[in-house]
């Protein structure tokens, strides 16, 4: 039987009077690539913002990995990584002080950082420049050396917050390789949401959501003869609709940090 | 254990910015050289403190713990920077206390502005302040235990703080009323009531006497006094900080 490595049940995020989240239920199976699909404003981020400890649903429960994340947030940091829509860098340091001390933080053994550093940055390819500061890297790098970054601790499962948002073609098939080649190297789950519905359609399944609720949850090619469409894309504006929404483009995040 | 590599690792971080920004470096020394040399000189003809000592050196001890407090509380406000371009992000959602994180800023905040500071305690032969040994190392204690309380101060603010916009406010209503009530630049005897008052209140005061103590025996208060405070405010101050912190939504 497939082992469940998030379970999340009747979970609700609400901002004041704003429901972000409002009471979805769903399971992420460990090994798989689960798309977390939906428009601006959906609830996508504050979901995975939930699930990675840093908010507290008002109401219901997520276990990722091993624990509550309302109980242990703790333990669940341990065995997560994170590639945030926003970026995350210090780049007043170098590449390579980034991932040094991201080792520190996740209480890496000092022996096996060095090898680590080494490893992930040549899977991204910026071993070269290591040593460089990463305020004169370009967009794409810098989100190169955050998907080093998340993978150096060796997660079991990554949350993927549009990942590839904003990024040149050639960059962004690069981080799906990196990626990809991860996670068949260590079974890596992978938690992401997305805007390009051609990168949706890697996932295993995918659940589309909107105003706070999973409208549906299937595999790409059930969704698409369920819904009669040729494309995840088709299925997707069939769902979702085709208005565009009114949304500040404030991540959860950045609500968040805002909060009065 | 973790949670100490945690305070190491951000404390180290702000030393390695530190070591990176010459810019930052040098510019830090303007305000404090302007204050001592140019405020100093102008004044000393007509400064008729305690016998024996001109005003630049009545003054300096108020300039190295202005050195101090400026150094220390922009370090710590750097967390609201952290917050808006991201890397604070990096820090709480790994697997950490909170608590580590506001004692690693407040340690990297503080030897930071310990720094700044001894190398303004490195021109007291120019002002003529002749120190000895024991109170170089005295005053390097009482500038990091300044430091660490004024840091303190900055974290507990900006925790609050949501963006940089608030932070002009914040030199205006914190940081200059805390230095100019401090008696850094003007003795604390023969002041108006109202004036004893505000200076009596300011925290800063008896980390300026402390120093002004150990450097010109000129304290106003028991030094023990000046050391017991500036101790309770940092605890303090750092308790709020940390409980800032760790409420999630």
């Amino acid at each position: 039987m497939a082992q469940e490595i998030i379970k999340v049940s009747n979970l609700t995020k609400k901002f004041n009077k704003l429901t972000a989240v409002d009471g979805i239920s769903f399971s992420v199976i460990q090994g798989e690539i689960f798309g977390f699909l939906g428009p601006n404003g959906a609830g996508k981020s504050t979901t995975i913002n939930i699930l990675c400890t840093i908010l507290k649903p008002t109401s219901g429960t997520a276990i990722v990995t091993c624990c509550d994340v309302t109980h242990e947030p703790h333990r669940v940091r341990k065995e997560i990584g994170i590639i945030f829509q926003d970026p995350s860098l210090d780049d007043r340091l170098t590449a390579e002080d980034n991932l040094r001390f991201h080792g520190y933080l996740y209480h890496m053994p000092l022996k096996i950082i060095d090898n680590r550093i080494a490893e992930v940055l040549n899977l991204v390819e910026l071993y070269d420049r290591r040593k460089e500061f990463v305020r004169k890297f370009s967009g794409g790098m810098k989100r190169r050396l955050e998907i080093a970054r998340g993978l150096m601790h060796q997660p079991k499962l990554l949350f993927l917050d549009e990942p590839t948002l904003g990024l040149d073609p050639q960059t962004r098939a690069h981080i799906w390789d990196y990626i990809l080649k991860t996670r068949k190297e260590t079974g890596l789950t992978i938690f992401m949401t997305t805007h390009y519905m051609q990168e949706a359609e890697v996932c295993d399944r995918t659940a589309i959501i909107d105003h706070g609720k999973i409208i549906d949850l299937d595999t790409p090619a059930n969704l698409k003869q369920k819904y009669q469409e040729s494309t995840l894309e088709g299925v997707f504006l069939k769902l979702t609709g085709k208005e565009i929404r009114a949304q500040a483009g404030e991540s959860a995040w950045t609500q968040w940090m805002r909060r009065p | 254990m973790g949670d100490l590599w945690a305070v190491y690792i951000l404390w180290l971080r702000d030393l390695k910015r530190y070591w990176y920004d010459k810019a930052r470096f040098f510019a830090s020394f303007g305000q404090p050289i302007l204050f001592l040399f140019v405020l100093g000189s102008a004044l000393s003809p007509s400064f008729t403190g305690p016998k024996g000592v001109t005003f630049s050196e009545f003054i300096f001890p108020g300039i190295i713990t202005m050195t101090v407090l400026f150094t220390s509380i922009f370090s710590a406000i750097s967390i609201v920077w952290d917050r808006e371009f991201g890397f604070l992000k990096e820090v709480l959602v790994a697997p950490i206390s909170r608590w580590s994180i506001v004692i690693g800023k407040a340690f990297g905040g503080s030897t930071v502005a310990l720094l700044q500071g001894t190398f303004m305690l490195m021109l007291a032969p120019l002002i003529g302040v002749h120190l000895s040994i024991l109170q170089f190392f005295q005053i390097l204690i009482a500038m990091y235990i300044i430091a660490f309380a004024m840091s303190g101060l900055g974290i507990a603010i900006a925790a609050r703080m949501k963006e940089m916009e608030g932070f002009q406010m914040i030199i205006n209503f914190i940081i200059m009323p805390l230095f100019f009530l401090s008696g850094a630049l003007f003795p604390l005897k023969n002041l108006p009531a109202w004036l004893t008052a505000l200076t009596n209140l300011d925290p800063l005061t008896y980390g300026v006497d402390l120093i002004r103590g150990l450097m010109l025996n000129l304290n106003t208060f028991p030094l023990v006094y000046d050391l017991l405070i500036m101790l309770g405010f940092s605890l303090v101050m750092l308790a709020i900080a940390v409980l800032e912190f760790s409420s999630v939504e």
